[in-house]
């Protein structure tokens, strides 16, 4: 670009440097953010001696899988009848946030077929419906919910964990925006063709609309992974208990607060959604720019 | 909803709620009604043995209940705090972050949005270490650095600014990915229009980027703004009932208190959890109204 030649060589210079401090600034902030995660991962390998040294160790000296193996194993006595299921939360948590994310994806993909494709009387009612509870706060249903699970006799069960979770309305919202991009006249061919409703969705909107669906399906199990108040609320027996929900009461239970331990237990819970994040991150980046641009 | 779209090429007319039912009847039954019934619970006093309609005598009390008002000041505190630097802070790093190109942006998006991914639980863990005031790494630092120490979570003045901290890191992850796809689409013209003008960079981002990216901004500032309203993860893990002299409580971590520690009162709680319906509706009609114009709804 010829404006770019003729600059004078002090303010390329200038304009050098001032990239490297923001560079600079940039690495210092994501180091802010990641800190505590890097804190908490290698304060799960240190014994509870190293992790009250002052100074602390930025590196773990002696680095030990102790804590791993209390959390999983059962040596300690004490709480819980000696048990310290994690491995059981580890479950509870996969089979309630695949069971989500498998039910948001299913119903979302139908609905926003729905409310993006088909006509039908009722639609900008439940459209309408959909938005409001979408951003309205979960917290209000708390009781109610609370009230329904208990009158099922369904405390401490996967269905009182999964059921309020079923229906994902941003994931219906999601799809439908998606939806609505596919052209109309596709639709009006395969009609022509005498393709039904049904083989429509199939075969031509449900292969197009991949990624909002993977979105949903991310989103969801995120959700579901990293849901706290609702699980704590439901659950009252150590091994019906999900990651978040044992990882907390691993502190509270505890007389003492055993720092290694705890460290463990939130590496145990935040490793897996790591490897989710980072094997999908496309999905995520997709998610969150479709739902924030298109709405 | 009916526009001309959808006369001129025809649709499929049934079948519509057959696709509709498998959402509709979960939305129904664990989404619509629990909303409903949380909102009339508030009017009713439920004991063991039976319900009686009691007006609005919930609402008296909260209306005389300093708890409560101590739960509304601390959540607009955490708002007023988390909201505006949050917003500053992720439109900062998207827009140093966006000219340096494609590794850049990836790398930064992942790394602000890694706490995201971590959850509340996780980070709430690791914060009641690092605000330790015996072994924790916040003293650590600043008692080297500064010389002082503080019993963090423990002050009046701390505790609420130290909880915020805590949400803001697990906050810019989103706002970052919406801010640096909104600059993608700004057209790179309007940068050099502004450049032959003889605008700076400073002036540049004053006057193109900022208005163009108006909506996104909205968009991020009502969500948080949502987000920050329901704040109670950190509250119950960091702090011993919401103290120091209920400094930290906000109104979600009330209607936890009221509802399921030993106190048992569902109805009041559901009366605090429609407050709290009520300033989020207004929040969320608000930015209808705002952006309402952009919404397609067909």
């Amino acid at each position: 670009m010829p404006g770019q030649s003729q600059a004078p060589k002090s303010s390329s210079l200038l304009a050098g440097l001032g990239r490297c401090a923001a560079w600079l600034v940039l690495l210092v902030a994501a180091t802010a953010a990641i800190l505590p995660l890097y804190w908490m991962t290698t304060g799960s390998l240190k014994l509870q001696s190293d992790a009250m040294k002052t100074p602390p160790e930025w590196f773990p000296e002696n680095p030990t899988t102790a804590n791993y193996e209390k959390l999983f194993g059962g040596e300690d006595g004490g709480a819980w009848e000696g048990r310290r299921p994690a491995a059981r939360w580890l479950l509870n948590s996969l089979l309630v946030a695949a069971s989500i994310s498998f039910s948001a994806v299913l119903t979302s993909a139908l609905a926003g077929y729905a409310l993006g494709k088909l006509s039908f009387p009722g639609r900008a009612v439940a459209f309408w419906l959909v938005v409001a509870t979408m951003m309205l706060p979960r917290q209000v249903s708390l009781i109610p919910l609370y009230l329904l699970v208990v009158g099922f006799d369904w405390m401490d069960s996967y269905p009182g964990l999964i059921a309020p979770f079923l229906c994902y309305p941003f994931g219906i919202f999601l799809v439908r925006q998606f939806m609505m991009q596919v052209p109309d006249e596709l639709l009006a061919a395969a009609r022509i063709d005498g393709a039904g409703p049904w083989r429509v969705f199939w075969h031509i909107v449900l292969p197009m609309s991949r990624p909002a669906l993977g979105a949903v399906a991310i989103f969801s199990f995120m959700g579901a992974w990293n849901e706290y108040l609702w699980q704590l609320i439901v659950t009252n027996r150590p091994e019906m208990y999900t990651l978040p929900v044992g990882v907390s009461k691993l502190v509270s239970t505890l007389s003492e607060f055993d720092l290694g331990l705890a460290m463990a237990g939130a590496t145990v819970a935040f490793l897996p959604m790591l490897a989710v994040f980072v094997m999908f991150q496309k999905y995520f980046v997709q998610g969150v720019s479709v739902g924030a641009l298109k709405g | 909803m009916s526009s001309a779209a959808i006369e001129t090429v025809p649709r499929f007319r049934r079948g519509g709620w057959m696709f509709l039912l498998p959402a509709a009847i979960p939305f129904v039954a664990f989404v619509l009604w629990p909303l409903i019934h949380g909102v009339a619970l508030g009017f009713f006093d439920v004991q063991l043995r039976e319900t009686r309609f009691i007006g609005l005598e919930n609402y008296h009390r909260l209306i005389g209940d300093e708890t409560f008002w101590a739960a509304v000041k601390n959540t607009c505190g955490f708002v007023v705090l988390v909201v505006p630097t949050v917003w500053v802070l992720s439109l900062g790093v998207s827009a140093v972050v966006f000219p340096m190109g494609r590794w850049a942006r990836s790398f930064f998006r992942f790394a602000f949005y890694v706490p995201v991914v971590a959850g509340g639980v996780c980070l709430a863990m690791v914060w009641l270490w690092i605000f330790d005031q015996r072994y924790g790494l916040l003293n650590h630092v600043t008692g080297s650095l500064l010389g002082l120490e503080f019993d963090w979570l423990g002050r009046t003045d701390t505790a609420l600014p130290s909880l915020a901290v805590v949400v803001i890191s697990w906050s810019l992850g989103q706002p970052i990915i919406i801010f640096l796809a909104a600059l993608g689409g700004i057209p790179p013209e309007l940068y050099e229009a502004a450049r032959i003008d003889g605008a700076g960079p400073l002036r540049r981002f004053w006057h193109v980027t900022l208005p163009l990216l108006r909506p996104a901004s909205l968009f991020v500032l009502v969500t948080q703004t949502i987000g920050v309203f329901q704040v109670f993860v950190v509250v119950l893990l960091l702090t011993v009932n919401g103290g120091p002299a209920h400094g930290t409580r906000t109104i979600v971590y009330g209607m936890y208190e009221t509802a399921f520690t030993p106190m048992y009162d569902f109805d009041y709680a559901a009366a605090q959890g429609s407050v709290l319906l009520v300033a989020l509706g207004t929040i969320a009609i608000l930015q209808f109204r705002l952006l309402g114009r952009k919404t397609r709804l067909d």
